[in-house]
């Protein structure tokens, strides 16, 4: 029943909720029906086709290629900057000098934009000229083609990341820390507890609430940042570090085949969906202690 | 056991702790008194090692530790905030000590049991600190600092975050496994009714410095300074400028009589067994001279009524200007 409290309750949602169904749902929708349809051009009419796009899915070594990239991408760079994050956080918490010149230091690579970064890191990798390599020839190598090679170009691409998301982690980190008080690390040392097990029975697991809630933001980022591929790779060479979300965009618009994006689109939103229910149902429950 | 010989302590400019000394005997129970922000959280917390002293030395048991870290002191402490890890059970946050420093399991059991006992935590082991009253962390915190079997144990202001009732409580029980278990106790508070009811010896600190060190009847009966004379005692001492000294007389000493010093009744605070009465003792045309009496029972005095009032010689104080 809607009586008039909940009809204006309903009006105040209103704008919010029709943008959110405009721009979100609606297409979310749209595309979930679009994987089962397919067309022979633009033009043409589209036609219900069940299963077909997914059973191509299944058949696209691409797809498989860039599911097993983005899975050694997250792999590779969620632990490290969570444990770099954690590292940086501790450091510049700590009664050493110069303390907001480091948070400064650590903080710079979040607030530029991935664009920005890309173009940055694209000068430190570059064959010839290239920073990393030009110190390598200073001491006598022969830089690798960081961004050429196909066993190269995903750790590449994985460094960068590294380097912009540690110290945005480590803000969360740094928060946390300061909410803990300084009383419960005396009575840990008092008591006869070396640095290492302060870090891992005291530290640590109070810090937990803030590691979940970053691990699922560094999962969620892993499969939806991609900025950096656009001036870095673009995918290449031969999809060596293609991510699922950068494939979709060359399915729709470089190969224009909007019905296989948004079959693709799917796989990548329910992933994420799955990653979003994990923290809601499990880890929510897990982690309070108070 | 332990002596503390002029350290100090400073904050850039301000001095907080200047040339403190004093020591603890085996099974004594100091207590540090003072005003809020005279150092005497500073100076735990250096016995502790939790700060460094610029100068001065700490020795326990013949063994200098100034310079050692907190863990090799090996002592125990109750925190202000009790300090409890709110992420471990009641059992592991008071066993943590003796797993960091690797006691054996059986033994550890064994100690677990016995403090467990002497505290009355019984039923609530497998609790987390968040799920405890006030004086259940207290207790814990307790349990945390007698299962370490210190050598000295430190409790830095432990009673104050409890109600007064529990304060009282805790004040007894603290006092009693105190001496049930012969530990030597520094114990920090701002409290003089704590100091007084439980502590063997009293340093009376002052702007970072020793006013006086002596027991507590002493510090009643003969204070040498002002400050501590006017710090002991509620309502604080009266201190009446008279010729070349000055002449300090404790409100509960001073009897309204039939003559005597000629005095003017001000107000009356009723406080149920007793009133604190203000009242004027200068002259006519002089500066008010204001004196607080204890007055068994309840005083029905009018404001402005004339009385005397008289002392026991005895109890006199005297001070030099």
């Amino acid at each position: 029943m809607i009586n008039r409290l909940n009809l204006k309750a309903w009006l105040l949602l209103l704008p919010a909720l029709s943008l959110l169904i405009a721009f979100t749902h609606w297409p979310t929708l749209k595309s979930f029906w679009r994987s089962f349809t397919w067309a022979r051009s633009d033009v043409a009419p589209s036609q219900f086709v069940g299963l077909d796009n997914y059973r191509i899915m299944l058949d696209d070594p691409v797809f498989w290629k860039v599911i097993e990239n983005n899975f050694w991408y997250a792999l590779g760079t969620v632990p490290t900057s969570i444990g770099l994050a954690i590292m940086m956080a501790l450091w510049v918490n700590s009664k050493i000098r110069c303390t907001s010149l480091l948070r400064l230091a650590f903080f710079t690579p979040t607030i530029l934009p991935m664009i920005t970064v890309a173009n940055i890191w694209l000068f430190f990798y570059s064959p010839n000229i290239g920073l990393f390599n030009q110190l390598l020839g200073l001491v006598g190598i022969a830089g690798p083609n960081w961004l050429g090679d196909p066993d190269l170009a995903l750790s590449s691409l994985m460094v960068m990341t590294i380097w912009k998301e540690a110290g945005f982690f480590m803000i969360f980190y740094l928060a946390a820390l300061q909410t803990l008080s300084p009383e419960l690390f005396d009575a840990a040392k008092l008591e006869g507890a070396n640095a290492w097990r302060i870090f891992r029975k005291i530290t640590f697991p109070l810090l937990m609430p803030t590691t979940l809630f970053v691990l699922i933001n560094a999962l969620l980022n892993a499969f939806k940042l991609v900025d950096h591929l656009f001036i870095l790779t673009k995918g290449g060479p031969n999809n060596a570090s293609n991510l699922l979300l950068y494939y979709i965009y060359e399915t729709a618009f470089s190969f224009l085949d909007s019905y296989y994006a948004a079959t693709l689109t799917v796989v990548m939103l329910l992933t994420l969906a799955l990653i979003a229910l994990v923290q809601i149902l499990v880890i929510d429950r897990r982690i309070h202690y108070r | 056991m332990l002596k503390v010989e002029e350290i100090s302590r400073k904050y850039g400019e301000l001095t907080v702790v200047d040339k403190l000394s004093f020591s603890v005997n085996q099974g004594e129970f100091v207590a540090l008194l003072g005003p809020s922000g005279c150092g005497k959280s500073t100076s735990l917390k250096m016995i502790a090692g939790l700060e460094t002293p610029d100068a001065g030395s700490i020795e326990l048991e013949g063994r200098n530790i100034t310079r050692l870290s907190p863990g090799e002191r090996k002592l125990a402490m109750v925190f202000q905030s009790y300090a409890l890890f709110p992420h471990l059970k009641v059992e592991d946050n008071i066993l943590f000590g003796l797993q960091a420093r690797k006691v054996p399991k059986g033994e550890q059991k064994k100690r677990l049991d016995s403090v467990v006992d002497l505290v009355g935590l019984g039923d609530h082991l497998q609790k987390k600190p968040g799920q405890l009253s006030g004086g259940q962390c207290q207790r814990v915190a307790l349990a945390r600092a007698i299962v370490a079997e210190a050598k000295l144990c430190l409790m830095d202001e432990p009673l104050s975050n409890l109600d007064a009732k529990l304060r009282n409580e805790m004040r007894t029980e603290i006092r009693a496994l105190q001496q049930r278990l012969g530990m030597s106790v520094i114990y920090v508070t701002h409290d003089q009714v704590e100091a007084m009811s439980m502590a063997d010896r009293i340093v009376l600190m002052n702007n970072g410095k020793v006013e006086q060190i002596d027991v507590p009847e002493a510090l009643y009966n003969n204070p040498k300074t002002i400050f501590t004379a006017q710090f002991i005692g509620s309502p604080p001492m009266n201190i009446i400028k008279s010729g070349s000294e000055n002449l300090g007389i404790r409100p509960e000493h001073i009897e309204i009589s039939e003559q005597g010093m000629p005095a003017t009744i001000l107000s009356c605070d009723y406080h149920g067994a007793d009133t604190i009465v203000l009242a004027d003792i200068s002259g006519q045309g002089e500066d008010q001279k204001l004196v607080k009496i204890r007055y068994p029972g309840h005083a029905l005095f009018a404001s402005d009524q004339n009385i005397s009032i008289s002392w026991a010689p005895q109890n006199e104080h005297r001070f030099p200007l």
